[in-house]
């Protein structure tokens, strides 16, 4: 079974098919990335997927789950986390504590908890300090801590919010345009770095722009055009087909 | 003098907890008895400062209703502790109560208004305040509830038994007056507030708090619950505010819907806002200031009273002119407040640290 099936999902904006009728399928342990021009619907597709979005039609399924039209933070819980294309971080927290918001979901003191902080809620905060730590170290701030988020260098910002992502120990790993805005040896650090997260077991969902990045690191990935998916598999077939190349650089006239 | 005791914190801790306990006896000394009223009112105001700061420093939910708790956890207290209903109940059961029903309040505000923010928020938080204190003024008739503008009296002083905190009472034959005993209960319940909200920012609690205030939208991509988060913070505030309330109601032994109009509302957001927004040394500081700088200037009516033969400037209104020029000269100068806490100066004034390298750098070209 599919780790995420995107089964015949459309989103109308009003008379506006932003998606019409879209499916896909990603499999545990694999890269898969979602490529387009732009306003082809890959943010509107992610927003949809994660619960931003309510979905017009169809269905999207987490591990057989339906996980479409619940709120995000319920969208989180079973697995499923994103990045923005724009950042979004906590700007005025520092870095640490970013991470530590990340794994609200994995720990549970109340406010009595909070308030008489016991043995428990001592040992569920050490813990909550000790992975963010970790993943701070897994995506290399581990020096940067304790800097506010807003003050680090954009790179660092991109690097600082999958950390936060991973925070909330995920199946799947969405990423919307990791690597936009970056330079070439930036690109390809990120690349390495997201073979390095799928071998630790987290299965990715890329959107993005950059073509070559996405044919190095992806085993799969589906192409939008105006809402609606016009090839989909491996990357250098994907890139041969001729509806591909239409879309991409204009068909006949 | 600050560096000695910033490393020797236990003896600080006992110099400050021995200058509050001999506050109110210097003052009574220093400046008469009123002016133990005066702090006995800054400690209520620091309560109620610390309950709003959770939901606008804390969660930055902009409420200018929070007096509407005040409010409910006075007139609670009122109606189950004087002659009105002819209900008597001891303060250990009413204060909790008028804690819990502002807070259930709270989040009866809350639940309408989740998907508003900012200034559309403080709008209705606004009339929701507002309702509340016209209920109180109207609430005579049909059944008289609450005696309407009047107000109601005789209200149950806090009694330990027959210990009743209203009297003067002689320990070793000094002579203790009611507004010192207030000020020690006043001042126990202060130091459970401030234990309570200080436990609850360093916690995965106060954490989902500060994320919602930074970004909603990414807060909930990390799993955090924004609608039971928010309510939450709404309800922890009112609490406060309850029990404030409750407090005032027995200390005043008279409360009416005047004590409770949209200007309490805007000075308890003046405090945090002068004091420093999240940081709770800043907002207590910002408390104490703006409850005891007004009482002094009513010393100004006096001074023109005896040079001038006449009061030229009433002290209330130049009050408000002073208010208005300093909240404006602090939000030129001092935007993050007197106290802010150190992350919060950092990003109000980050800009400045870049101006002032871009500056360096070009005085290194010319040079």
């Amino acid at each position: 079974m599919a780790l995420l099936e995107v089964d015949r999902v459309g989103k109308q904006f009003g008379g506006l098919a932003a998606l019409d009728d879209v499916s896909l399928s990603v499999r545990q342990g694999e890269i898969y990335g979602l490529i387009g021009p732009n306003g082809a619907g890959k943010t509107t597709l992610f927003n949809c997927m994660t619960g931003l979005y309510s979905v017009s039609a169809g269905a999207v399924r987490l591990e057989g789950r339906a996980v479409h039209n619940r709120p995000p933070h319920e969208v989180v819980r079973h697995g499923f986390a994103r990045t923005f294309q724009n950042i979004r971080l906590f700007a005025n927290m520092s870095a640490l504590e970013n991470v530590m918001v990340g794994r609200h979901v994995c720990s549970r003191a109340s406010v009595l908890g909070a308030v008489l902080r016991g043995a428990r809620t001592r040992a569920e905060e050490a813990a909550i300090r000790q992975r963010a730590q970790e993943l701070l170290h897994f995506v290399g701030l581990e020096r940067k801590g304790r800097a506010l988020a807003g003050h680090l260098a954009y790179g660092e910002q991109r690097r600082l919010e999958i950390a936060r992502a991973l925070a909330t120990e995920p199946k799947l790993l969405a990423l919307d345009e990791p690597v936009a805005g970056m330079n070439p040896s930036e690109r390809r650090q990120m690349a390495e770095f997201f073979l390095k997260l799928r071998d630790s077991g987290v299965t990715l969902l890329l959107i993005e722009h950059d073509v070559k990045l996405v044919m190095g690191v992806c085993d799969r990935v589906a192409v939008l055009d105006y809402g609606k998916k016009i090839a989909e598999g491996a990357p250098d077939a994907v890139q041969r087909d001729p509806a591909v190349i239409a879309a991409y650089l204009g068909g006949e006239v | 003098m600050l560096d000695f005791l910033r490393a020797r914190p236990r003896l600080a801790l006992i110099l400050v907890a021995v200058l509050l306990a001999a506050l109110p006896f210097l003052v009574g000394a220093g400046l008469g008895k009123s002016w133990v009223r005066v702090l006995d009112f800054a400690l209520l105001y620091v309560m109620l400062a610390l309950g709003l700061n959770i939901v606008v420093g804390y969660a930055g939910l902009l409420d200018l209703g929070y007096v509407a708790f005040y409010a409910l956890g006075a007139y609670l207290y009122a109606w189950l502790a004087s002659p009105h209903f002819g209900l008597h109940l001891p303060f250990w059961a009413v204060l909790p109560v008028g804690a819990l029903l502002a807070g259930v309040f709270g989040v009866l505000l809350g639940a309408p208004t989740l998907r508003l923010r900012g200034d559309y928020l403080a709008i209705v938080t606004l009339g929701f305040g507002e309702i509340i204190r016209i209920f109180m003024n109207n609430l005579d008739a049909p059944i008289n509830l609450t005696n309407g503008p009047q107000g109601m009296n005789l209200i149950d002083p806090i009694a330990f038994g027959g210990f009743a905190l209203s009297k003067t009472h002689k320990f070793f034959g000094f002579a203790v007056s009611n507004a010192h005993l207030y000020y020690y209960l006043f001042l126990a319940f202060v130091l459970v507030v401030m234990f309570v909200a200080l436990r609850l920012q360093d916690s995965r609690i106060g954490r989902a708090w500060a994320a919602i205030r930074e970004d909603e939208v990414a807060a909930s991509a990390m799993g955090i619950n924004t609608r039971n988060v928010k309510l939450l913070a709404f309800a922890m505030g009112a609490t406060f505010g309850g029990l404030a309330g409750g407090l005032f109601a027995a200390f005043q032994g008279f409360i009416s819907p005047e004590s409770f109009g949209l200007m309490e509302s805007i000075m308890i957001l003046c405090m945090i806002v002068l004091g420093g927004m999240g940081h709770i040394p800043g907002v207590i500081l910002g408390a104490v200031l703006l409850t005891v700088l007004p009482e002094a200037l009513r010393y100004v009516g006096d001074w023109q009273r005896a040079m001038l033969g006449h009061v030229a400037v009433d002290p209330a209104d130049l009050r408000m002119l002073l208010f208005g020029c300093a909240l404006i000269l602090m939000m030129l100068f001092r935007p993050e407040g007197l106290w802010p806490s150190r992350q919060r100066k950092r990003e109000l004034h980050a800009a400045d640290e870049v101006a002032e390298h871009e500056s360096a750098s070009v005085y290194d070209v010319r040079g």
